[in-house]
């Protein structure tokens, strides 16, 4: 499976995070990273650019940092210039059809913040619900988000733990040695590799 | 003529202007009454300041008249003659040839000969395209149904002089007509057939001219850059065309009117439009004055009632005809009314054709003096009933009358939003970028080998100063509503900022400045919105160093961006302080300048520091 990375970060000379995350799959074969910020300072998005790259590859990756329950406003920007309607979705919009979307996302929060009684309520699932939609309408397979929590103090111990499982994760998809239909059961990819995520249920 | 005469004479004239004009306009009568009530009092009917003489001042004033067809011709892009051609041939054509039929059929009914009947009938169906114009303009109705059918009327009647200058001579009496016509001309006993010939030659002379030795010419003046010297050249132009048709025995006025029509395209246009205004204006002021102190008031107090019928049959006949017109071509019943109250009156070009029916013996002097008197009286009521046509009945269609307000304009209004003053390297990109966006401009610059270049590259960029008032008006400053002003040197922009605080308050003014100081000297002017040439420019290139070096390309942008707002406002803050001193050197000054601005730096690099996306510790919290 080709993997492209939409990584999306407009501080990223200051984020430990994603940068570690970046260096360590940066080298892996098979896969294409996306730098939207230095791409697109300006946020003038072109969708023919972007279109082409999209259909040359079988899965997407949104990497971003969690913001507002979203991702970054340049990642929004993309979404709404490149998913053209008649090319990503509606009449004759089948261009991502049976492709993988998947989301990268590192949060400041914790398990416990993300849940019914925590700080914010809602389990980061459903939080991902446009996403998650977005995937639909575009016909295409929305696989669990890997997510690195508690991103502001974690120790750089456990973010080389979760930078090297990102990259297990990556190539295990990329090698189709990863079964897809077990991961697609699970809240997050992150059961699959051991790591500990918010691992609250979805509140369906 | 005298020099003391001379100056007599110039000195109870302008006076006249400078007292009656302002005068008649403070009363809202418009500057054309202003001209004519001065004439009648300074005429012998009054003060008799100036005797017998108003008739030789017409003559000579007539040739005000021949400019003001010169201007014409020369708003008159064939290319907006074509596209207001079904207006001016129908409506104008229609206008002229039904009030001409019934006016005259009335005259021959009251007793006058045919030929008699039919020249009256054609001169009184002209209306005064001086007065209506400017209360149309005065009253922002030009852009309006009402005001684009008056100008297709007025076009037509103004074209209409041209023929029936030369069908009149064909309708005197036998004998009486050469002598009027041709006594001047070089080919008075030249055979028919030689004469056709030659008239034909002038016309090919004039076109061919126009095309192939005016604009050379003007451009190696425009050269020099010597203005009076230009002026010269543009009244050289109007005398010349108007003495080469009188030597082949044409009408002046239909030369100058081609010969505007010809250099209507021209990058000139609005230059020599600005230099003859003020002639023609001053001469036809002076027209006015002459037909004032002209009109004949034994023969009003004589026959104070067949004057005033006469004075409201034709105007109710003129007023009819242009209200069933207006009906045929589907104006709205308010602008139907406004367009039919403002040309009922009886034009100035009466005068000319009078006098001139006169002189060939066409008509009876006694006849002539009377119509002269009812024309006068017409043009002095048109303000009058234009001011009753606001109190009363205009009053009924508001609100009923929005549904017209917003038709199109039509093609006439080719008055751009946007002046574009100096189009070097600067202006030309703020004027490509506006096209690219669908945004047309009024181009002004004073290069006239650019200007050259640029038309030649299908560009409308005209030839002039924009410090000057009358090029300004031209150019249409009254109805723009933004002005660019990016001319070559500082000096020259605060000149044009001056101009247009001064005569088009209206008008935003977006400014070209060089550096600080010169951004400086905009705010003391009052500039608000000022740019600076290079701040832009230098920024992106810090951005793209930056970049260059490896800084994420997002980062650069927005410290560019916010660092660009940090300085305007320290800028604006130093320009506060700045006129306590009176520096003694300007290079002195430049480096205090910077100083103050190394200093402010400090300040702005404290709040240019990112602090978007930092984490704050409510996070903690759980």
């Amino acid at each position: 499976m080709k993997i492209l990375i939409l990584f999306a970060h407009p501080a990223f000379e200051r984020s430990r995070v994603h940068a570690r995350l970046l260096k360590a799959v940066r080298t892996l074969p098979g896969i294409t990273i996306r730098d939207l910020y230095e791409t697109y300072p300006d946020f003038d998005v072109f969708p023919k650019v972007e279109q082409p790259i999209l259909e040359q590859h079988d899965l997407i990756i949104l990497q971003h940092p969690f913001y507002w329950y979203s991702g970054p406003a340049l990642l929004k920007q993309w979404m709404d210039l490149v998913l053209e309607h008649g090319w990503a979705y509606g009449k004759d919009g089948t261009a991502l059809q049976g492709k993988y979307l998947m989301q990268v996302i590192s949060t400041g929060g914790n398990a416990h913040a993300y849940s019914a009684e925590g700080h914010h309520g809602h389990a980061v699932y459903d939080f991902l619900l446009p996403f998650r939609q977005t995937a639909a309408l575009c016909h295409m397979e929305y696989l669990p988000p890997y997510v690195v929590p508690g991103s502001a103090h974690i120790e750089e111990a456990d973010l080389a733990r979760y930078a090297d499982s990102y990259v297990q994760l990556l190539q295990g998809l990329a090698s189709k040695t990863t079964d897809l239909k077990a991961l697609q059961q699970m809240p997050e990819a992150n059961m699959l590799l051991n790591m500990p995520g918010l691992l609250s249920a979805p509140s369906r | 003529m005298s020099n003391e005469s001379f100056f007599y004479q110039a000195l109870v004239y302008l006076a006249t202007m400078v007292v009656f004009v302002p005068l008649a306009k403070k009363l809202n009568l418009g500057s054309v009454l202003g001209y004519l009530l001065g004439g009648i009092i300074i005429g012998p009917a009054l003060l008799g300041l100036i005797g017998q003489s108003g008739q030789d001042l017409m003559h000579f004033a007539e040739f005000g008249v021949v400019m003001m067809l010169f201007l014409i011709g020369m708003e008159l892009e064939p290319s907006l003659l074509w596209k207001l051609r079904a207006p001016i041939l129908g409506l104008g054509g229609l206008q002229v040839v039904i009030t001409a039929v019934v006016l005259g059929g009335l005259a021959i009914a009251f007793g006058l000969p045919w030929n008699q009947g039919l020249v009256i009938g054609m001169i009184l169906s002209l209306s005064s395209t001086a007065i209506v114009l400017q209360i149309l303009t005065e009253k922002g109705q030009m852009g309006s149904g009402a005001g684009q059918s008056a100008f297709s009327v007025l076009l037509f009647q103004d074209i209409a002089v041209i023929p029936m200058l030369a069908i009149f001579p064909l309708l005197a009496p036998a004998g009486a007509t050469v002598a009027a016509e041709e006594s001047g001309s070089l080919i008075a006993h030249q055979p028919a057939w030689a004469k056709t010939l030659i008239v034909l030659g002038a016309v090919a002379g004039l076109v061919v001219g126009g095309r192939y030795v005016v604009k050379p010419v003007l451009h190696i003046v425009a050269r020099t850059r010597l203005r009076e010297l230009f002026t010269a050249s543009a009244l050289l132009l109007v005398v010349g065309i108007a003495v080469l048709m009188t030597l082949v025995g044409l009408s002046p006025a239909l030369g100058a009117f081609l010969g505007g029509v010809l250099l209507a395209n021209s990058e000139y246009r609005h230059e020599l439009e600005s230099d003859i205004e003020p002639f023609k204006g001053l001469l036809l002021g002076l027209f006015f004055i002459g037909v004032g102190a002209t009109i004949n008031f034994q023969l009003i107090i004589h026959s104070p009632w067949i004057i005033a019928g006469l004075v409201f049959g034709i105007m109710i006949v003129k007023f009819l005809v242009l209200l069933g017109l207006g009906k045929l071509f589907k104006l709205g019943k308010e602008q139907n009314l406004l367009f039919s109250f403002a040309l009922p009156q009886v034009g100035e070009f009466a005068f000319v054709l009078f006098s001139f029916s006169a002189g060939a013996k066409l008509l009876p002097q006694e006849l002539v003096d009377m119509m002269m008197a009812v024309v006068a009286i017409t043009m002095a009521l048109t303000p009058l009933i234009m001011l009753a046509y606001e109190k009363w009945i205009q009053p009924r269609f508001e609100g009923a009358g929005k549904q017209q307000d917003e038709r199109e304009p039509d093609e006439i209004d080719e008055r751009n939003a946007v002046i574009i003053a100096g189009f070097d390297h600067f202006g030309t990109v703020v004027g490509r970028f506006l096209r690219a966006s669908g945004v047309p401009s009024t181009v002004l610059d004073l290069d006239s080998d650019r200007v050259d270049l640029l038309r030649r590259m299908g560009l409308k960029v005209h030839y002039g100063d924009a410090a000057r008032f009358d090029l300004l008006k031209s150019a249409g400053a009254e109805q723009a509503s933004i002005i660019v002003i990016a001319m070559a040197t500082p000096e020259k922009n605060l000149e044009v900022v001056e101009a247009v605080k001064k005569h088009f308050p209206h008008l935003r003014m977006m400014v070209r400045a060089v550096d600080n100081a010169d951004a400086f000297d905009l705010m003391n002017a009052g500039v608000l919105h000022i740019y600076r040439e290079t701040i832009d420019t230098s920024l992106r290139m810090g951005t793209d160093v930056l970049e260059q070096l490896g800084r994420r390309a997002y980062q650069s942008q927005r410290a560019a961006r916010m660092f660009r707002r940090f300085d305007e406002k320290s800028l604006k803050g130093l320009s506060a302080f700045r006129d306590d001193k009176q520096y003694v050197n300007a290079a002195k000054e430049r480096i205090e300048e910077l100083q103050k601005l190394i200093q402010a730096d400090a300040y702005t690099n404290m709040m240019i520091r990112d602090t978007g996306w930092e984490r704050d510790n409510a996070e903690e919290r759980n």
